[in-house]
């Protein structure tokens, strides 16, 4: 389930974020003829034509993996995780019917009337991640039921779906997403200009992605400081997962980096009252440690949970410079910066947003451990009896791997095609054929 | 009364996804068949443009019924996922394969690649609806258990599932041969019309034979069922069966002249799906899982849940349905192609 949900997060933000990536190159191409951008949204188009058919069927995996391993989870609670999965299922429907328009639209449907078609999946697309974080919130934040004796027996839907958690994990995912697909498309573009293709079209393809990745970035540092804090309120025992809070106290010191062994932790960088005046702006603060549950009851990897959490906020600040850096020298000369470090760094912030999602998600996963509702069923409650989970879960990296390196792969071909020119386009995509037999073979007349 | 309703709605959701997803699943087996690279390339162009665009779509109706299934009925949602996980786990892997293979496909150039991944579609095309089929077999035979401890990986491969899941297969190659017979015909290309309505003929017989041979199977194995498929349900096999004969009697006239009647076979085909879908349903009403004691009342989930699906059905059919109906009618006046061609700028 990890892995396939750590494999579908990532096509996730592209179903999520691309839509609206590409309608803004679109928009653009549109209301100044400007035929560059219009190539940009044509190929990015393409793009997500990919990512989506594999974004589907992974998203369809996990809906059956729901079921083949968490057994124990859907039978008590599957009737209140239905509802924000039942809303997700319209908005995934809409999402699926408007992009099989879009994106085989380019050719007959005029300009702007392609470009509203375009438009619901990006909404779409914002509806279907409020929905899953929904649902991913109620597991931290459980609410809007009433259990007798085991058994769900009534369901408040409007609560389920407007958790606490939700408020600030939807905003949270969301901006993530933007930032993922903004920086790693921005990336590409960068590596292209650092071998010397400076064109335009390389500039633009920089620049639109990178520009709402960097102006979401200090929004996305706001809403992910204010949910720690949240987490320290209402997850304690998570909360000093992340800040190797030991004992409950105040004047609680702030670790970055170390490793936390046997309640010891080593290597790290300790800077005295700054984790209380994080969670209160006072040193004062008296900070709920992990002493305040039993052994057993505490998240399991607390090393793992706190340098990710560490790595997710560190990377932020370099996104955030990247951003900064740019934003300088365009208030400077309207320019992009010319330094060959600024686009070494444009480079690096596509991965460096990808693994800050990742490590938020480890961060808020394995933090909730060992409950996978919090403090009302165990991880272990929840899973499957069959055998043969072990045997079905290689089986799964197995396929993931291969799949994430053909993606990879298939998409490093569009690529170099498109570098050919458009000779080599015209000539792409035809199963099985010489193209210029084509039309003939099939016998097409258009309508 | 809302139980009841409920059960409608995800039998709805399973005519709406046997019809349009198992005519895309149909349509991977006859790329399967279509024989080498220069003699298939008519027929497999003309089932990449009829699937291209609204595979996604209608593949969505598998997530809308599992998430049904489970929120309404959670307890038998995961005793059949207890229960069938090997063959579930095997159609999802096939639905990876058959999405991403069909996906790439496109993309890649050289003709080596384009058959591993054609490959890997047309195959899966084949297994997955074949499990899914076995599935619902066990389903319908009363071999899931209701509690989860007491699983047995074999529930499977009874003769029932088995036969359930070939009739799956024939009956995805039936639907998917009717709807090209129809884009043949409509591209004015007489020899894939010929080509499609032979196949759909025969696939039509082969699906009646295996419905007949389920059926037979079921009268000795599953007297319950039998009787509610020969009392309660008979009207519905009676149609089932009207409309499969009169699909093939269609196929067999029309083969010369007149493109007149083949607009009558896609409503004619998938009414005659969704009859046999509605027969198993009624067939078995009120009993949810066969076997166990679970009925769509004792195992529903709560009332205000129920009230909930029912919403956002309603929600669904007023959003999506004129959505579906937008996606269709472009696609049919053939205004969605051309992603082929969509970096020529």
């Amino acid at each position: 389930m990890a892995t396939t949900l750590g494999f579908h997060i990532i096509l996730a933000c592209f179903g999520i974020a691309f839509p609206t990536v590409v309608l803004v190159a679109e928009f653009r191409g549109l209301s100044r003829s400007d035929d560059v951008a219009m190539l940009l949204a044509r190929r990015w188009s393409q793009v997500m034509g990919v990512l989506v058919a594999v974004g589907a069927v992974t998203g369809t995996v996990l809906s059956f993996e729901m079921g083949l391993l968490w057994p124990g989870l859907m039978r008590t609670y599957g009737a209140v995780l239905g509802v924000p999965f039942g809303f997700e299922g319209i908005f995934f429907f809409l999402e699926a019917i408007f992009t099989g328009i879009y994106l085989y639209g380019w050719q007959r449907l005029p300009g702007w009337a392609h470009f509203w078609t375009g438009t619901p999946i990006a909404i779409t697309g914002l509806g279907g991640a409020v929905a899953v974080m929904a649902a991913n919130s109620w597991m931290n934040s459980p609410g809007g039921f009433t259990l007798s004796h085991g058994k769900v027996v009534a369901v408040d839907p409007w609560q389920v779906f407007f958790n606490r958690a939700s408020l600030y994990e939807t905003p949270h995912m969301i901006l993530a997403a933007y930032m993922v697909v903004g920086f790693l498309i921005a990336s590409v573009y960068a590596a292209g200009i650092l071998r010397g293709r400076r064109d335009r079209y390389h500039r633009l393809g920089f620049g639109i992605p990178f520009t709402i990745g960097a102006v979401l970035t200090p929004v996305q540092i706001f809403v992910g400081d204010t949910a720690a804090r949240a987490v320290a309120s209402q997850q304690p025992v998570k909360f000093a997962a992340i800040e190797y809070v030991t004992r409950t106290g105040r004047d609680v010191p702030e670790y970055l980096g170390g490793f936390y062994v046997n309640g010891k932790v080593y290597f790290g960088l300790r800077i005295p009252y700054a984790d209380s005046l994080l969670v209160g702006f006072r040193p004062s603060t008296r900070v709920t440690g992990l002493d305040s549950v039993a052994a057993a009851d505490r998240p399991p990897a607390l090393t793992l949970i706190h340098l990710s959490f560490d790595a997710m906020v560190g990377l932020a600040f370099l996104l955030l410079l990247a951003g900064l850096w740019a934003l300088w020298t365009w208030r400077r000369r309207r320019g992009l910066p010319r330094e060959s470090w600024f686009w070494w760094l444009g480079v690096i912030c596509g991965p460096a947003a990808l693994v800050a999602m990742e490590c938020g998600w480890i961060v808020t996963e394995v933090g909730r451990q060992p409950w996978v509702v919090y403090q009302l069923m165990t991880t272990n409650q929840a899973a499957t009896t069959n055998g043969g989970v072990i045997d079905s879960l290689t089986a799964v990296i197995i396929l993931y791997a291969v799949l994430g390196v053909t993606t990879l792969v298939i998409l490093r071909m569009l690529a170099r095609r498109w570098r050919r020119g458009p000779q080599a386009e015209a000539e792409a995509g035809v199963p099985y054929g010489p193209p210029a037999e084509r039309r003939e073979a099939t016998g097409r007349e258009p309508a | 009364m809302i139980t009841g309703l409920v059960g409608g709605i995800l039998l709805a959701g399973l005519t709406l996804y046997a019809a349009l997803g198992g005519a895309d699943f149909g349509g991977g087996l006859w790329d399967l068949l279509a024989g080498g690279y220069q003699r298939g390339r008519a027929a497999r162009q003309l089932i990449d443009d009829t699937i291209t665009p609204v595979w996604e779509a209608n593949h969505v109706w598998l997530i809308f019924i599992l998430v049904v299934f489970w929120t309404a009925f959670p307890a038998a949602f995961a005793a059949v996922m207890t229960a069938a996980a090997l063959p579930l786990w095997l159609a999802a892997f096939g639905i990876v394969l058959r999405g991403s293979g069909f996906a790439f496909r496109k993309e890649v150039e050289a003709l080596h690649w384009q058959r591993v991944f054609g490959a890997a579609f047309a195959f899966s095309s084949l297994i997955v609806p074949f499990f899914m089929g076995t599935v619902i077999g066990a389903i319908a035979s009363g071999r899931v258990p209701a509690s989860l401890a007491r699983t047995d990986l074999a529930v499977w491969t009874g003769p029932t599932s088995l036969l359930t899941g070939a009739l799956f297969v024939a009956v995805c190659a039936y639907l998917a041969a009717v709807f090209l017979t129809r884009e043949a015909s409509r591209r004015s290309d007489d020899r894939l019309r010929r080509y499609f309505a032979r196949r759909a003929a025969i696939a039509g017989a082969v699906s009646g034979a295996l419905a007949l041979a389920t059926l037979l199977e079921i009268h000795s194995s599953d007297p319950a069922l039998f009787h509610g498929l020969t009392h309660r349900a008979l009207p519905l096999v009676i149609i089932s069966a009207a409309c499969g004969i009169a699909v093939i009697a269609v196929l067999a006239t029309g083969r010369s002249h007149a493109l007149r009647p083949l607009s009558v076979l896609r409503p004619l085909s998938v009414l005659g799906v969704a009859a046999v879908v509605w027969g198993w349903g009624i067939a078995q009403y009120p009993v949810l899982l066969p076997g166990t004691g679970l009925t769509l009342t004792s195992g529903a989930a709560p009332h205000s849940i129920l009230v909930t699906v029912v919403v956002v059905f309603a929600a669904a059919v007023l959003l999506v349905g004129p959505s579906f109906l937008l996606l269709f009618s472009l696609h049919g006046r053939q205004l969605l192609e051309g992603e082929k061609q969509a970096g020529k700028g």
